[in-house]
Order: structure tokens, then C-alpha cells, then sequence
């Protein structure tokens, strides 16, 4: 299944809490282990993108309001 | 309007409403509670907020709150529910927001009495919140008086954002004279910028004591330090009473300042050359008078209905250079102007000196009297 | 990982009354989830602008720092009574109060009941994290029996010092109170149910029925010592059994409203 949606992580925001990553119920969050945010946090990203489903959990758990979801809109096949 | 025979307490609450105060918040406490009373009628009949709160905290506190909408605001307690008010005050004094106070003073310490007493001096005008601020303060000494320092009082609070305290001891609050009461004035109609209202579409506004930055805090105490010597400059209320040719001067406020009065008419009349000053508003103090009356007369004799609290304020400005010597009774005991003329003759039969304490000396004699 | 050529839409965004601004909130605290709902149910009932709101003393002091809201600040326990004050007169705006545990069911108790039975007018948003935050941890009215905090070491004793106080329960006897209900922050499930009684609650104040209270359940994983992910397994497993989730009051004319 191709992914529905995307997430994106304001990485001003993030402070690599976690609680979008143990909630996700699709495993699409990890914290990015080889970066750091400004303030010095690993930030949320999505690891396994494939699998979003724009459910927006993560966003909804996020306490600093950090997160952004974004739903693929179905498109009509032309010649269908 | 003709004069009435009314209530120092409820001539206080009617002329404040007429004044425009547009919200009392209070607490029921003895020797105030007709001010509360008159307003718990009055306030709805006009439409205006009055809530009895659960406590002087409460009660000081939606104070607060509705100050800071930059409405004409009041509280009334007594002493001991002033006390319980001074958190509030402190951060009303931090947040730069006008209020009027009214504090009918009674005996103390502690829950002490419910008669008239001048102890609140020292918690009114030299703290009692914490931090740098001051309160203006103003103390009538009739009926009439107080009626004509609460319209002043809100003029006085708004002008300066700050909190203006009505002094009144307790036998003010409950004594009936005769008194006018101004006409009804129309509520204040703009709103300072400063108040909360929502935003409105504009940018958000906030009213807060809290300040981390301790040199941002220094900044704000110095704004309202600088403010009170603008109070200190333009505000300083007395009556002075035969004093152009005085060699003696009785300096008393509110009620002991009357007593006195009576005490200086009956000495004068024996023909000692003796004046009354009578600070109307006891912050800021009147220093001025009182140091071009120490180049002048031989004494000063200081009363209060207190252990001598405003007498600090005396001896600061007088600095030693003439004597000063103080009479006072506490706890609720009001003095008699018998005794105040007794005083005067003391003063002025001598010895005087600068030596020494007048509490102390006064203490002394005090223990004679009241065994 | 974005697939550029698929139109998209905007399914969830940071609410615009929330200001941009970062939180001084431990990584995981929920009183970061808290603001937000408050933030989003203001928006979606168009009345940041009418709003005025009081901040309390404890975490949450600096509350008034991530709205685009007026605020006032007030001292330690007395927001409802500031709230009364500003609601009195100006009745036609919308007034809330954020409160902490031992801000409000400690040192704000009286207040707090004060202006429940008045069925004062206003709204307060109760965060209850079992602790004293701010301050470092120390035992608060809500600390659980049992419970290890910097002030009880070796544990909340209930015959040395007392019980823990359950507020919603105690302010549902109370007449004047309109809607008080008790939500958690723990899981998304729970902040959606927490987010519908905090628009609950607005409504109930915007239509003049009285007092309303949301009590939020809430995490404190630095002063608790664990990860933010333990800590809300800590409200699960441990403050939901003496905190049980539900409404305590829902006065007639409340029970009307749909949100």
C-alpha cells in the first residue's frame, strides 16, 4: 500500500520526547540519532514513511505542537 | 445637595459609587461591614458588580483581576483583613494597576478589638506587602472629609496607576455627622491601553508582577520609585491649624488629630502659643511643613492612637534638632483631649530635651496611667 | 519522504493562537498538550480575541508566554478570584483560568471553592501531575499514597500526611458548579476525549451556565525520574485507579449541549 500521507517534524519545536514514536501505530517514527536540533535534541522523523496513514496520533500526542500532517488526496483516474 | 446625618462607612461606599466605581469586591470584618452593606444594596440597583468574596484574599484578589480591565475598582476591610490583603496589594502595587482601598483601623495586634485604633500605620504606609512600592494614603478625620478624599482617591489611583488607601480608624467608620455627598458622576468611559480585554483583533496584552530578569526588575522598581517622588512632589495633603505664630506644634492625623484639635483650642485659649498639623495624606508625608515648622517653634508633641509609629516619620524630618515628644494610647483606647492638654502643658512646662526616646519616655508614664 | 506530485491536503497544523514560541516545558510534559487543546478549541469557537486568561503559579506560570491571548498573572492560588474579578465586568468576554494541583487544590482551595459556588462564570483548566513541579518535586495535595517525592522520601504516609485530594469529585457537591469532569493527557484517545470537555466546558461559560472545570491528568516525568513514555504509563497504571476518569457534574442545561 502506498503511503497516505506525510509528516513533517518543526524541529524548533522538538524536543525528542518520544511519545510520537511509541504511539505511532504504524512504526513510522524514530528519533534521527544522527542529527541535532538547535536546543540539542535528536528529532522525530520518519523512518519508515511508506507506512503513514496521515492518522495524525502523533500529532495529536505531540506536547510542543510540533507536528504538521499532511494527507495525500485521492486522485480520479483520468481515462478510468 | 444638603448636608445628611449619615455613616462614616456608608458616606465612604455612596460617595465611591458616585465617584463611578464600577466594581467592590470586599469580606465582612467589624468595623467596616456598613460599607459593605450599603454596596451589597447599591451596586445591583445600579447594574455594577459587588461580590461578597470567601475571604480578603478573595476579595482582594478579583480586585486584581478587575483592575486590571482599568475599571474603577475598591475594597474595604479592617485591619486584621488588611493583613490577610497585603499579598494581593503587593502585586496589584507590581503590576502597575489603580485600585482604592478602604481600611477602617482597629485595635491590634491580632484579632485584638473592634474599637478605633491607629496601628495600621506602620503595615499602610511603610509596607506590609513585600518589595518596593508605596501606597498613597489618606486620612480623614471627619465624615465630610472622608467623603471628599474618595472621590480623590480614585483620581489619585488612576492618574498614578497605584493603589490609593482611605485610612480611616474605626470611629470614623462608625461615627454619624452630618456630611454632603456629591452628585453622581458618570462612569469613566476609556479604557487605558494597558488593560486586558481580549485582543481584539490587536496585539495581546499582558498585566503581570513577575519579573525573572532581576535587572529588568530593578528597571521597573526604579520606574516606581521615580513615580512616587512625582506622588511625593505634587500630592502632599495637610491642615494646618494656628500655626503661623506657633512656638508649639501637636502633629496628629485622622481622629487624633480632632482630639488634638480640641486639645490646642482649650490650650490656646489659656494663651499657649500652640499649633496643629494634621497630615491629610500620611503618604506621601507632609516632610516639607514640618521642616520649616522645626525652624520655627520650641516642640513638637506627636499623638497617635498607636505606640508611635507615624512619630518615626516626625523624628526623621526633625531630625533632633528641636524636641519631640509623643502621647498615645493603643490597643483601641481612643485618648481624651483632657489628656492631650495635659501633654501640652508638660510640653511646655518643661524640661525638654533631645535626648533619648519619646516612646520611650512615654512608655513610662503610660504604665503609671494604666497600671 | 514527500511525494510531490499528489495534491495534498492539511490534515492537522499547530493551532495560530498558540504563539511561536518554544515552551519552557521538560521534553514529554503534557502541559504542553493541555495548551495546545485549549488553543484549538478557542480557534475553532472564533474566541482568542474575546479571551482573557489568567496563569497561575507553579509550571505553568509562564503559560501566558504561548498564547495569542490577553493574560493576566496571578498570585499563588488565586486565579479563580482574578477570574471573577475580570468576569464580573466584562461579562461578555470569555475567561479562563490554568491552574496546577497545588496551585489550585492547595494554597487556591478557598478560591477555587469560592467561585464554584457562586457558579461563577468561568472556566478553569485544572492540570493534576501528582506533584509540585516548579519547585522541584515536592509532595502535592494529589500526590498519591504511596507516592516517593522530594518531600515525601520514603513515600506519601496517609497517616502522617493525609490523604490526597480528589477535586473534581469535591467540587461536583458544590450547587453553583455546572460541568466538572475529569479527562486524562496519557493517550491520544484520551486528549481527544480531553479536548471535547475542554470545548464542553467554553460552551457551557459562552452560554452563561456556570462554573465548568476540566481536570487533566498529567505527567511530570522529570520530578516522577522517568522517561516521558513511563510517565504516562504512570497515569495508566497508577493515577487513574485514584483518579477515576468521568463527569462529576453535568448540570441539566449542560447535558443539552453537542459539541
Amino acid at each position: 500500500m502506498p503511503p497516505k500521507g506525510y509528516i513533517e517534524v518543526n524541529e524548533l519545536y522538538c524536543k525528542a520526547c518520544e511519545l510520537c514514536v511509541e504511539d505511532c501505530p504504524q512504526g513510522v517514527l524514530a528519533l534521527d540519532m544522527e542529527r541535532l536540533t538547535s536546543r540539542g535534541y535528536h528529532p522525530a522523523y520518519m523512518e519508515n514513511p511508506e507506512a503513514c496513514t496521515a492518522c495524525r496520533i502523533c500529532a495529536v500526542v505531540c506536547p510542543d505542537a510540533a507536528i504538521t500532517v499532511h494527507r495525500y488526496e485521492k486522485v480520479e483516474a483520468k481515462d478510468g | 445637595m444638603a448636608k445628611e446625618l449619615i455613616k462614616g462607612n456608608t458616606a465612604v461606599a455612596e460617595a465611591a459609587l458616585r465617584a463611578g466605581l464600577e466594581a467592590y469586591f470586599g469580606y465582612p470584618i467589624t468595623p467596616q461591614s456598613e460599607l459593605l452593606e450599603h454596596l451589597s444594596a447599591r451596586m445591583p440597583e445600579l447594574g455594577r458588580p459587588f461580590v461578597q468574596a470567601e475571604s480578603e484574599l478573595g476579595a482582594i484578589n478579583m480586585v486584581y483581576g478587575a483592575a486590571c480591565t482599568g475599571k474603577r475598582v475598591m475594597t474595604s476591610s479592617s485591619s486584621p483583613g488588611v493583613s490577610l490583603m497585603m499579598e494581593g496589594l503587593s502585586y496589584i502595587a507590581g503590576t502597575e494597576v489603580p485600585m482604592v482601598l478602604v481600611d477602617v483601623v482597629r485595635g491590634g495586634p491580632g484579632l485584638g478589638n473592634i474599637a478605633p485604633a491607629q496601628g495600621d500605620y506602620n503595615q499602610i504606609v511603610h509596607g506590609g506587602g513585600h518589595g518596593d512600592y508605596r501606597m498613597i494614603v489618606l486620612a480623614p478625620a471627619s465624615v465630610q472629609e472622608a467623603v471628599d478624599l474618595t472621590a480623590l482617591a480614585f483620581d489619585l489611583a488612576d492618574k498614578y496607576r497605584a493603589i490609593a488607601c482611605i485610612m480611616l480608624d474605626g470611629s470614623i467608620g462608625q461615627m454619624m455627622e452630618p456630611a454632603e455627598i456629591p452628585p453622581m458622576q458618570p462612569l469613566k468611559t476609556e479604557i487605558p491601553d494597558w488593560a486586558v480585554r481580549g485582543t481584539q483583533g490587536g496585539e495581546k496584552r499582558l498585566l503581570t508582577s513577575i519579573n525573572l530578569d532581576p535587572p529588568a526588575q530593578e528597571v521597573m522598581n526604579h520606574r516606581l520609585m521615580t513615580r512616587w517622588q512625582e506622588i511625593e512632589a505634587n500630592e502632599v495633603r495637610y491642615k494646618g491649624y494656628y500655626l503661623d505664630d506657633a512656638d508649639y506644634v501637636v502633629v496628629g492625623f485622622g481622629t487624633a488629630g480632632r482630639i488634638s484639635l480640641s486639645a490646642v483650642r482649650a490650650a490656646r485659649e489659656k494663651g499657649i502659643k500652640i499649633g496643629l498639623l494634621r497630615p491629610i495624606t500620611v503618604a506621601p508625608f507632609p516632610n516639607e511643613i514640618l521642616d520649616e515648622l522645626t525652624q520655627s517653634v520650641k516642640a513638637f508633641l506627636v499623638v497617635e492612637m498607636n505606640s508611635g509609629q507615624m512619630l518615626e516619620d516626625v523624628r526623621l524630618v526633625v531630625r533632633g534638632r528641636k524636641p519631640v515628644e509623643f502621647f498615645g494610647r493603643m490597643g483601641g483606647v481612643v485618648p481624651f483631649p483632657d489628656e492631650v492638654l495635659t501633654e501640652i502643658n508638660r510640653l511646655v512646662d518643661g524640661p525638654l530635651t533631645t535626648d533619648g526616646h519619646p516612646r520611650n519616655r512615654w512608655l513610662a508614664r503610660l504604665a503609671e496611667t494604666i497600671g | 519522504m514527500v511525494v510531490t506530485d499528489v495534491p495534498t491536503k492539511l490534515v492537522y497544523d499547530r493551532p495560530a493562537a498558540l504563539d511561536p514560541r518554544v515552551t519552557h516545558y521538560c521534553p514529554g510534559c503534557t502541559h504542553g498538550v493541555a495548551h495546545r487543546l485549549v488553543a484549538e478549541v478557542l480557534q475553532e469557537m472564533g474566541e482568542v480575541e474575546n479571551t482573557i486568561g489568567v496563569a497561575s503559579v507553579g509550571c505553568s506560570v509562564f503559560a501566558y508566554n504561548y498564547f495569542d491571548i490577553d493574560f493576566v498573572e496571578a498570585a499563588h492560588g488565586r486565579a479563580p478570584a482574578m477570574a471573577t474579578g475580570i468576569k464580573r465586568v466584562l461579562p461578555e468576554r470569555t475567561v479562563f483560568t490554568y491552574q496546577g494541583d497545588g496551585d489550585l487544590a492547595s494554597i487556591g482551595m478557598g478560591e477555587v471553592v469560592g467561585a464554584a459556588s457562586r457558579g461563577e462564570n468561568i472556566t478553569i483548566m485544572f492540570i493534576n501531575n501528582a506533584t509540585y513541579g516548579m519547585t522541584g518535586g515536592q509532595m502535592a495535595p494529589t500526590t498519591l499514597p504511596g507516592q516517593v517525592t522530594s518531600s515525601s522520601p520514603t513515600g506519601r504516609d496517609v497517616d502522617r500526611q493525609g490523604h490526597p485530594i480528589q477535586t473534581s469529585e469535591l467540587l461536583a457537591t458544590l450547587e453553583g458548579s455546572a460541568y466538572i469532569v475529569r479527562r486524562s493527557l496519557h493517550n491520544a484517545r484520551e486528549i481527544r476525549r480531553a479536548k471535547k470537555a475542554i470545548r464542553t466546558a467554553f460552551e457551557v461559560q459562552k452560554q452563561g451556565l456556570g462554573f465548568s472545570l476540566v481536570e487533566m491528568l498529567s505527567n511530570c516525568p522529570t520530578n516522577w525520574g522517568m522517561t516521558a513514555v513511563e510517565s504516562r504509563d504512570w497515569i495508566e497504571e497508577r493515577m487513574l485507579t485514584y483518579y477515576p476518569l468521568g463527569d462529576y457534574k453535568v448540570s441539566p442545561a449542560v447535558a443539552e449541549i453537542k459539541v
